[in-house]
């Protein structure tokens, strides 16, 4: 019993280690600076991994990007310096939330203007269906033609349910 | 008319986002522009390799074309392009400086002494923040600077034979003839 209690305990102890060790530690007690350094990191794109986040990243390069946004909070440097000295060094891709600019519009806008463009088709189609040309008169000809289908028809209807019977 | 249109537009549609996807196949996911080209290259001043007491000034360089290139003895990928620079290096193309990021300096050392040392100077980077400096990410990465100290090219991952004959080699001959 003693036993499996300090294997818990060892498992435990690593098991806690290995799972600090993959968020962004906070290695500060000031809990509004250590909250500041983790939203930070989270707008950040750890470009080794480029699907996370520096704050999720265990990468090394993440690991050091931390340590810089870390500093420079305690340096006492705005959210915005922050921002601007990674962009200044690894481009906007770094940002999760890209500005909006020349090189970024389609980006911005391509979800709304495809959305604009199908809106657009199903109005135009909607409309269509429902537009008085599909019900416009007949022309003489086609009127013609249609009571001799339907005329054609309605006999060989009859005949029909008359064996039925 | 109509009919056509109903044809083509979604054909046309097709065409476009095809185009797009064919691109984005050759495109690198891994390789991110840098805000850098173009711009000066970040001022430093680190130990060097060699010789840790004394340091190397990028300002070292300036009047010359030069090629800074970030290495490490961890790194695989910096064995497969070494040649290459040591065969820069032997035909004294242009001086090339290292940047040896994130690397125990023995174990540097050794490296260079085994595979041949291209450099003419390295400078040590222990915790990487030279590296943040120039927005490395990968190594190895390689930058081409002027006389004037601006990045006019940069290089992710290894560099090709093909990569050196037909970008980096033409461009700092070009930069060399510039004043």
């Amino acid at each position: 019993m003693k036993r499996l209690a300090a294997l818990l305990a060892i498992a435990f102890a690593l098991g806690g280690g290995a799972a600090l060790a993959n968020v962004a530690v906070p290695t500060e007690n000031d809990p509004v600076a250590s909250k500041r350094e983790h939203d930070l990191a989270s707008k950040l794109r750890c470009l080794v991994c480029q699907n996370q986040s520096i704050a999720e990243s265990n990468a090394e390069l993440a690991q050091d990007l931390r340590r810089q946004v870390r500093e420079q909070i305690a340096a006492g440097r705005s959210d915005a310096e922050i921002i601007d000295f990674m962009t200044s060094r690894y481009g906007d891709f770094v940002l999760y939330r890209p500005p909006f600019k020349a090189t970024t519009a389609l980006l911005w806008s391509g979800p709304a203007a495809l959305l604009a463009v199908g809106l657009f088709v199903l109005v135009r189609v909607v409309r269509a269906r429902r537009s008085p040309d599909a019900e416009a008169p007949l022309t003489p000809e086609e009127r013609a033609r249609a009571e001799q289908l339907l005329g054609a028809a309605a006999g060989k209807g009859a005949g029909n349910e008359q064996r039925k019977r | 008319m109509k009919r056509i249109a109903l044809f083509l537009l979604p054909l046309a549609a097709f065409v476009v986002l095809a185009a797009f996807l064919l691109r984005g196949l050759w495109l690198n996911p891994r390789e991110v522009p840098s805000p850098l080209i173009g711009k000066p290259a970040p001022v430093f001043e680190r130990p060097k390799l060699h010789a840790p007491d004394a340091t190397f000034a990028s300002r070292e360089m300036a009047g010359q074309v030069w090629i800074f290139n970030v290495w490490a003895s961890w790194c695989t990928p910096c064995r497969q392009e070494h040649p290459l620079w040591n065969e820069v290096a032997g035909k004294k193309l242009v001086p090339i400086v290292g940047m040896n990021y994130k690397d125990q300096p023995e174990a540097a050392k050794r490296w260079l002494a085994e595979l041949g040392d291209p450099y003419l100077v390295n400078v040590v980077d222990r915790d990487g923040r030279l590296g943040i400096d120039f927005g490395v990410y990968g190594v190895p990465e390689t930058f081409v600077i002027d006389k004037h100290g601006v990045i006019r090219h940069k290089h992710i991952g290894p560099i090709t034979a093909e990569a050196l004959e037909k970008k980096i080699l033409p461009l700092v001959r070009e930069l060399q003839q510039k004043s």
